[in-house]
């Protein structure tokens, strides 16, 4: 029971199936298609840099509308009796698991032309093409990704001692001074995890733009998957910069989470 | 305030809902488009007689199920082993882990595929069911250790010494004090990966060669084409599935509670 050897097939594992993939991302990346040390696949990754800042833009503005919505239902819920805080964490969860696709799918629907939504508001008088702009792609994430903020965040407020509530309040606190001074400083680990996991996935999603956006929205994800299977190097280069640039925005995130942590 | 709450509550839970239950109401549409031409079951019917979606409803059931079977044993294991190690070696090993979670699916996808493409060429292989099976306990396993690490922790090593004690052997004494303690985390972690396995699209379409379908690629292929109501019909069925699957989970987790709370008691 004190041994270390029952991890020895894991370790392996990971060895062959995660160190070699990235060895290999990073060997294409500095290569060109004879093998030679090269920065060219860099250069010619960098030719998609806008791609790559409106992919961040887009990430951005997603886990942010995430956030705003999230926040409010999460502490809603947290407030529940027992029985009602597991049933809403049912319903919650249900879309998630949801094939990722089919949900995507379901929006062309909703907002093509003559759709339902373009229906209703052609009967308003207003006529406008929903589907194909960056509006549509931005509702696509938010619509994607918004349990994966509203579970972290209820699972944190849901630790959050209510005496403490009462006591501010006691002690003469409003509700805007109860939610500023005590909510929301307990709050952050569940912040900084729902940021985590909305902004990951959908900085790097793929296919998200290309159902509900138009020509110039494709995203970084959209991008490595057509160049992948023609050029393996400056995929790899441009998987590589993603991949940096996101563990670089965690470690940013988590020491934040730290600092507000050792602050209190 | 509290009606507030309430009533914005209900709302995202529209915003959630309402894709869905349009998709439902349109797999009984008698027609191809939004209009609605009266109710009609032949798109469910068409889906069963498919015999590409049916085929690759199995392919997709046996991934989930025999990477989330393999994911569970290895991860097991590797969390009881991870638990004696210590300080940084310890730390290393749980990076490692967790950059398998934390990377983007798509890197992992286009990384595996890379290396699979290469090895094929050196052992004569072509992507397909053992490839997508391969990198599946990949994204998996790290789900479980996760998830066992902190039973492991929490665990009451005298219940253990005391097993031995009393006459068990150390495979007697692992499987029925070790196991039947971690059972909730090894059991929460299977779910994971199970779900998870079964929910991938992005890796499965990367390390999957040219011919193997799962259902999730079969959904990609027939979404891109944007044609078939088959569709609405199939998200309705899976919408079912999560339900049922859902339920299964709550239920569990009830019983666990209540355990729980019997313990205290005690």
């Amino acid at each position: 029971m004190r041994l270390k050897r029952p991890s020895i097939p894991y370790i392996a594992w990971m060895l062959v199936f995660t160190l070699v993939p990235i060895v290999l991302i990073l060997y294409y990346s500095f290569t060109d298609r004879s093998g030679q040390l090269s920065l060219e696949a860099f250069s010619k990754a960098f030719g998609y840099t806008d791609v790559f800042l409106r992919s961040l833009w887009i990430a951005f503005i997603s886990t942010l509308i995430c956030l705003v919505l999230a926040y409010p239902v999460a502490y809603f819920m947290s407030r529940q009796k027992k029985s009602v805080q597991n049933f809403l964490t049912m319903l919650i969860m249900i879309p998630m698991w949801m094939n990722f696709l089919l949900r995507i799918y379901a929006w062309v629907t909703l907002l093509q032309n003559n759709g339902p939504i373009d229906t209703m508001l052609s009967f308003l008088g207003i006529h406008t093409q929903l589907l194909g702009n960056q509006n549509a792609v931005i509702l696509g994430m938010v619509y994607e990704y918004l349990p994966f903020m509203v579970l972290p965040l209820y699972t944190v407020m849901s630790k959050i001692d209510f005496r403490l509530i009462e006591a501010a309040s006691d002690l003469g606190a409003n509700r805007i001074g109860v939610m500023r001074k005590v909510v929301f400083p307990l709050s952050i680990p569940g912040i900084i995890s729902g940021i985590t996991m909305v902004l990951v996935p959908s900085a790097s999603t793929f296919l998200v733009a290309q159902y509900l956006g138009g020509t110039n929205d494709i995203m970084i994800g959209d991008v490595i998957d057509k160049i992948f299977w023609s050029d393996n190097h400056t995929g790899s280069a441009i998987a590589l910069v993603l991949m940096a640039a996101i563990f670089i925005f965690l470690i940013i995130l988590n020491l934040f989470g730290d600092e507000e942590a050792i602050a209190e | 305030m509290k009606k507030l709450g309430k009533i914005y509550t209900a709302l995202i839970m529209f915003f959630m809902y309402m894709p869905i239950i349009v998709l439902i109401i349109f797999s009984f549409n008698d027609g191809k488009t939004t209009v609605w031409k009266g109710f009609t079951l032949n798109w469910y019917r068409d889906l069963f007689k498919d015999e590409q979606i049916i085929g690759a409803l199995w392919n997709t059931l046996a991934i989930a199920i025999i990477a989330s079977v393999i994911a569970t044993v290895i991860g097991t294991m590797a969390a009881i082993g991870i638990n004696n190690f210590k300080g940084k070696k310890r730390l290393l090993i749980q990076n490692a882990s967790n950059i398998e979670i934390l990377s983007p699916d798509i890197v992992t996808g286009v990384s595996l595929m890379l290396m699979f493409t290469i090895a094929g060429v050196a052992f004569h292989f072509q992507m397909g069911f053992w490839t997508v099976l391969l990198a599946h306990i990949t994204f998996c396993t790290p789900y479980v250790v996760l998830s066992v690490l902190p039973r492991i922790r929490h665990m009451d090593y005298s219940l253990y010494e005391a097993a031995l004690d009393l006459g068990c052997n150390q495979w007697q004494a692992f499987r029925k004090v070790v196991i039947h303690e971690l059972m909730p985390g090894i059991f929460t972690g299977f779910l994971m990966s199970f779900t998870y396995s079964l929910d991938d699209f992005v890796i499965t379409y990367f390390t999957r060669g040219a011919t193997f379908q799962t259902l999730s690629v079969q959904i990609y292929t027939m979404t891109h084409q944007r044609i078939s109501p088959k569709i609405n019909a199939l998200s309705a069925l899976m919408f079912v599935a999560v339900i049922i699957l859902m339920l299964i989970i709550n239920i569990k987790d009830r019983r666990e509670e209540k355990e729980q709370e019997q313990k205290v008691r005690i």
